[in-house]
């Protein structure tokens, strides 16, 4: 049965449904409400909820909880994803599934996101939904490719998506079969010879010393994988468009919106949306934007995804960005840019 | 003057070691610590529902050797990793494996609320009151007068601040039940640290709550001073300001 409910109340039942057992975080709006989700739901659940003394701690939980083979996940704003970059990079090197929600003030942590603070080589899979039934489905596909990959998976959206409510209906998704997780240390392989050492540092038990080489190149081999197999994306409209329009999260739904309304106009206008930010859909779009006269890209931040186009498109067609830095008083990221006729306004202006 | 090198005393190797070789310099205190820690676990019959989290530090290189399921943490993080992994395996021993550097400079803050939360782990921290792996610098416990490589005419209150001593600011937690320091300074120091270790494990099994047991440890290497001269150094320096004793026991403070 389909409720009404917040994105934070469902992006928790989402996980709930998916197995999460464990989540930590600090109190930071817009993703305060996430935390009080998984705080009124996992206890019932057989899970723990934990609330941290502050955003460096609580992914430092998480971890703890993934390292047994647990699903677990921890989120908070960018400016609290922002004190765990350390983590998150350390556990990539750890291989260890962790799911992290970004619930940010606007889109100005796509960098943060698909770059990353922390030290060294690393990736995240960062998936971002367009709404509150994406998210859904997308939170649940996290923590599946977090078990698959053995490594965090980023899901980020912002005020609108914890704060609108849509009628959803969350059921357990299945999206195949996994290995068991026989690298974990959940306290039962002492005494054999043969441990489980959750470790970062390229160690094996038994020998001293580390082998970090031999260890950071797989990792690197297996994003390189990771880049081949998980590019998602939506595309609309892409086949006749003289002008092609990419977003991605909330604001992606504005543009989808406004580029409909003006393809029923008779306009040539095509949607390019990445689904997955990391590993970024460049060969998709590179197609689609092989034969268009424009690339706008729609983004709400002085210009951060446009890299990612430009990267893609190499030189093909030349990209030009529409979106900008838009807030309000708040500073949680809503301002003028989140307005349909806006929005419309800026895809009809590079049109011409 | 002829180089003696110390003799190997035995083959004994603690069942759950999986390996007598490391790294760590002669008269370092912290390997003595890690069999006491393996010792325990094998007489409590504890090694199929042990997890052992490991800080970075000197002792991190002898986490390799340990024949229990391991996870290792970043810089002061190892008792937030530990209460994830406690409450997600709420039967296993849990204990955290933490120098002076790891867990009161870098992750003071964690072990402050581990403890205060009344998580259900232990925290087994190894005092040598200065940075063993980086050469010799002082931490938050260095004591007053102590020559470190960035304390070169020794640790001066007016510049460089007061130790900070771990079991005095835990004990009077709420959530914390056992805080004990022991020392490892000659054998019957390490008798009482065993007693200590014990009692700790056996608190959490018991269900009472956040455990600490601090171990005084020799850094020859670190204090600058000969091989031999570590266990003195340790009993009569860092055991001056660090006092050893049980400061709480089934969550009451004990008189010292």
């Amino acid at each position: 049965m389909r409720r009404l409910v917040e994105g934070s109340e469902a992006i928790a039942d989402a996980a709930l449904a998916a197995g999460c057992r464990f989540f930590a975080g600090y109190p930071m709006t817009p993703f305060t409400e996430l935390l009080e989700s998984f705080a009124a739901k996992l206890p019932a659940a057989g899970g723990a909820c934990v609330n941290a003394e502050s955003e460096l701690e609580a992914i430092g939980m998480a971890w703890g909880a993934a390292a047994t083979g647990a699903r677990a996940a921890t989120g908070s704003t960018g400016q609290g994803l922002a004190l765990m970059q350390e983590s998150l990079s350390e556990l990539t090197r750890a291989e260890l599934p962790l799911v992290v929600f970004n619930l940010a003030r606007g889109q100005g942590d796509y960098f943060q996101a698909t770059r990353g603070g922390g030290h060294g080589d690393y990736r995240l899979i960062v998936l971002a939904p367009i709404d509150v039934t994406e998210a859904v489905v997308l939170t649940q596909e996290a923590f599946y490719l977090a078990d698959q990959w053995r490594n965090p998976v980023l899901v980020i959206g912002d005020y609108l998506l914890a704060h609108t409510a849509e009628a959803v209906a969350v059921h357990a998704l299945e999206f195949g079969a996994l290995p068991a997780k026989s690298w974990a240390a959940d306290g039962g392989g002492g005494g054999r010879g043969r441990p489980r050492h959750v470790s970062s540092l390229g160690t094996t038990p038994g020998s001293k010393g580390i082998d970090p080489e031999r260890a950071w190149q797989a990792l690197a081999a297996k994003h390189e994988r990771i880049a081949a197999a998980e590019a998602r994306f939506e595309a609309e409209g892409v086949e006749d468009a003289d002008l092609l329009v990419v977003a991605f999260g909330s604001l992606a739904r504005f543009a989808r919106h406004a580029v409909r309304e003006l393809r029923a106009e008779g306009a040539r206008v095509g949607f390019f949306r990445p689904i997955t930010l990391w590993p970024f859909p460049s060969v998709a779009l590179a197609a689609a934007a092989a034969r268009v006269r424009r690339v706008a890209v729609l983004e709400q931040n002085a210009g951060q995804m446009i890299d990612d186009v430009r990267l893609a498109v190499l030189g093909a067609a030349p990209v030009v960005g529409i979106g900008g830095i838009s807030t309000d008083p708040s500073g949680f990221g809503i301002g003028r840019l989140l307005d349909p006729e806006n929005v419309r306004g800026r895809i009809a202006g590079a049109l011409r | 003057m002829s180089e003696r090198v110390a003799e190997r005393t035995g083959e004994f190797l603690p069942r759950l070691q999986l390996s007598p070789d490391h790294d760590l310099c002669p008269g370092c205190g912290e390997p003595l610590v890690l069999r006491l820690i393996l010792e325990l676990i094998d007489e409590l019959g504890l090694a199929e529902r042990a997890i052992g989290v490991v800080g970075i530090g000197c002792y991190t290189a002898l986490a390799p050797l340990i024949d229990l399921d391991v996870i290792q943490a970043l810089h002061g993080r190892a008792p937030s990793l530990a209460t994830g992994a406690k409450r997600m395996r709420p039967e296993s021993l849990l204990f955290t494996l933490q120098g002076d550097g790891d867990m009161v400079n870098e992750g003071l803050q964690e072990v402050i609320h581990t403890a205060a939360r009344g998580e259900n782990v232990t925290c087994i921290l190894l005092n040598n009151g200065v940075f063993g792996e980086t050469g010799g610098h002082m931490t938050a416990t260095t004591v007053l007068g102590q020559r470190t490589k960035n304390t070169l005419e020794g640790r001066d209150a007016a510049r460089h601040g007061h130790p900070i001593r771990m079991c005095e600011l835990i004990a009077p937690l709420g959530g914390a039940t056992y805080v004990a320091r022991g020392s490892v300074h000659d054998a019957a120091a390490v008798s009482k640290t065993r007693r200590m270790l014990r009692r700790a494990f056996e608190s959490q099994l018991a269900g009472e709550g956040f455990s600490l047991v601090e171990v005084l440890t020799m850094c020859p290497t670190g204090w600058f001073v000969p091989t031999k001269e570590g266990p003195g150094y340790l009993n009569g320096v860092l055991g001056a300001v660090h006092g050893v004793g049980e400061l709480k026991r089934e969550g009451k403070l004990l008189a010292r």
